[in-house]
């Protein structure tokens, strides 16, 4: 900064006649930089802010005057609907979070493991193990076979429906571990071996914690990856007790959507469909990521450019 | 190359603790046995989900009966000849590809225009908060982000029809005039992606040596001129590597997306439904899985083609940027 400050007033020096255009100019883009980055950083967030506001609107009001980002009643009950005793919600929260918890933990335990193997010299067929979890990333059979599959393991209308499809496991996560592994010198494994450490305590006690941001990387990716998917519910769920957040979401439009075409009333199994509390239930299903979205912005960003710049 | 250079030294240094007879196959598991233990479960995870599924491909080319399975009466390209007979064969393959060709193209100026402006910036502080503002439409579902369409555009309360209301104009129906959706679907993925996008530019920006910049400083270079002779011509190999990826994905609608945001709404169907939909919805609705087996199979092989291609084109001129 202040190196570039000096350059501008040498260049200014230099040249009077050029300062004044390029500065006038470079105040007139400076100010078209800015309000650019302004008005795309709001229409980011005012999407969120309406959704948060209809939320807390009182429903005589949105039936009346629509969305509005200044409703003319508030109100709470939204909330108080989503919490009380015969809301369905809870225990889609705890479904989905549990899920979530589980599937991470496993999926970055299992990613670690194959990319520490990949990474590691001694490993002599691991150029032959890259290229069997290579061919997966560039075709895949599709659909039906993944949804017979997953039924014939036994997972169907159960919470391991939501954990084991399509989530547990990306070659994409292993690759990313993988190359950072290969970053790591070799010389701390073979230093650990010449002082007596086994296989176990190497891959456990000195690589696992030196990998530490990428597993967190990695983690993050597959803990959004299952927060977010709703794949899984739609195809395999049929029972209501196992619906994720994402699924009695897609539920409860789909169900007022129906009844607006219709003009029918919905089945009574999810609560009446209001405005306001679909709204509440998007907001809390956004809760934990607005909560970590500090922490998961700091990895995500890393992990990103890491896989996207580096392969 | 290098690599197999590096392991060849790295075998010659500690000479002493390593055999060096050669070894087959038995005795390099054996040695090896708990970093091989360690993979088994990613193996065994890819395994059951990518390669037990080949032989499904076989129901693609049979009338599927749930009691024989894989074992249904053989009916050559029926199936196949079916699809492509009707209508949907040309309507699906066209809307998954003039959408994400649309999305590629505005997505990447979007999002090299984005980091450009960013890395102008020069205020710390304000370049983190609205980077993270424009970041977190990224990791929120679109099951939510079907929501917020609703909220604007909902004909009943929608923000944007009381405006038309509000100034005497009719309101409109977006959910049943499929000519919207097009910008409406653009708006939507730039509005979603462009801020993760631009973090990849942005990075590859930061990476180009300030000395350049410096010099074309002094030599009166303006920020116009900067931008086009120093960032774009060093931006342009990740902008090609990115361009190649995205293109080997062409024949993928994004199922998450079109899912939520569509759903059945049959009036938008002929602009907005792509394979992947079309694959679910024949094989929810029709319980045929051989007809939804052979669509995917198509999408399969294409899409195949395309990925193993581009992946080769990228290994060719941008090595560093392969991912095999």
């Amino acid at each position: 900064m202040t190196g570039e400050n000096a350059q501008k007033s040498l260049a200014i020096k230099n040249d009077k006649n050029n300062k004044i255009k390029s500065g006038t100019a470079d105040t007139v883009q400076q100010i078209i930089i800015y309000t650019i980055v302004v008005l795309f950083s709001l229409m980011c967030l005012l999407p969120f802010v309406l959704v948060i506001i209809v939320s807390l609107t009182e429903e005589k009001s949105i039936t009346m005057n629509g969305y509005s980002f200044l409703p003319t009643h508030w109100s709470t009950s939204a909330y108080k609907m989503l919490f009380s005793p015969n809301s369905s919600v809870p225990r889609a929260y705890y479904v989905t979070g549990v899920a979530t918890i589980i599937g991470t933990l496993i999926a970055a335990l299992i990613t670690f493991g194959a990319g520490y193997t990949l990474a590691n010299k001694q490993c002599k067929y691991r150029n032959a193990l890259s290229l069997y979890f290579y061919i997966p990333m560039v075709f895949s059979a599709g659909l039906v076979p993944w949804y017979m599959i997953s039924k014939s393991i036994g997972a169907y209308d159960n919470l391991a429906a939501l954990i084991v499809p399509s989530l547990l496991f990306s070659p994409f996560n292993m690759f990313l571990v993988r190359n950072f592994v290969r970053g790591i010198p070799n010389e701390l494994n073979e230093s650990a071996r010449i002082d007596g450490a086994g296989e176990v305590k190497i891959a456990f006690s000195i690589y696992l914690p030196l990998c530490l941001p990428v597993i967190a990387t990695v983690a993050l990716f597959y803990a959004i990856g299952y927060w977010n998917n709703y794949f899984n519910a739609v195809m395999l769920i049929n029972d209501k007790e196992y619906y994720s957040l994402q699924m009695l979401l897609f539920k409860i439009q789909s169900e007022l959507t129906a009844m607006q075409h219709l003009a029918v009333g919905t089945s009574n199994s999810i609560s009446p469909p209001r405005e306001s509390f679909k709204m509440a239930t998007s907001v809390v299903t956004m809760g934990p990521i607005i909560l970590l979205y500090p922490f998961l912005q700091k990895y995500f960003v890393k992990g990103m450019v890491v896989g996207a710049v580096k392969g | 190359m290098n690599r197999s250079e590096a392991v060849k030294t790295k075998q010659n240094l500690p000479k002493k603790d390593l055999p060096k007879k050669k070894t087959n196959v038995f005795q390099e598991l054996w040695r090896n046995k708990f970093l091989y233990i360690l993979a088994v479960p990613a193996m065994v995870y890819v395994f059951v989900y990518s390669y037990a599924s080949l032989p499904y491909v076989a129901i693609a080319f049979e009338k599927f009966n749930y009691k024989t399975g894989i074992l249904s009466p053989f009916v050559g390209f029926d199936n196949f000849k079916y699809f492509f007979q009707s209508s949907w064969a040309w309507l699906v393959t066209r809307n998954t590809l003039v959408i994400n060709v649309v999305f590629l193209i505005f997505g990447t100026i979007f999002a090299v225009l984005l980091a450009i402006i960013l890395n102008e910036i020069k205020k710390k502080k304000f370049l983190k908060i609205t980077q993270s503002t424009m970041l977190f439409p990224y990791f929120i579902s679109w099951v939510i982000v079907s929501y917020m369409l609703q909220g604007l555009l909902g004909t009943e309360n929608g923000l944007i029809n009381n405006l038309i209301a509000n100034f005497g104009g009719d309101k409109t129906n977006f959910y049943s005039t499929p000519s919207y959706w097009y910008p409406i679907l653009l708006i939507l993925h730039i509005w979603k992606n462009t801020g993760y996008t631009a973090i990849i530019y942005l990075a590859a920006i930061t990476g180009i040596d300030e000395g350049l910049y410096e010099a074309a400083y002094i030599d009166g270079a303006t920020r116009m001129k900067r931008i086009r002779y120093i960032t774009l011509p060093l931006l342009m190999p990740t902008i090609c590597i990115m361009t190649l990826m995205s293109i080997g994905k062409i024949f993928y609608g994004d199922f998450g997306m079109f899912y939520a945001i569509i759903r059945d709404n049959s009036s938008l169907m002929p602009i907005a439904e792509v394979i992947d939909t079309y694959v679910y919805r024949t094989f929810k609705n029709t319980g045929d899985p051989g007809l939804s087996m052979a669509i995917g199979l198509y999408q399969s092989v294409v899409g195949f083609i395309l990925v193993f291609t581009s992946n080769r084109v990228v290994k060719k001129f941008f090595p560093e940027g392969a991912l095999f």
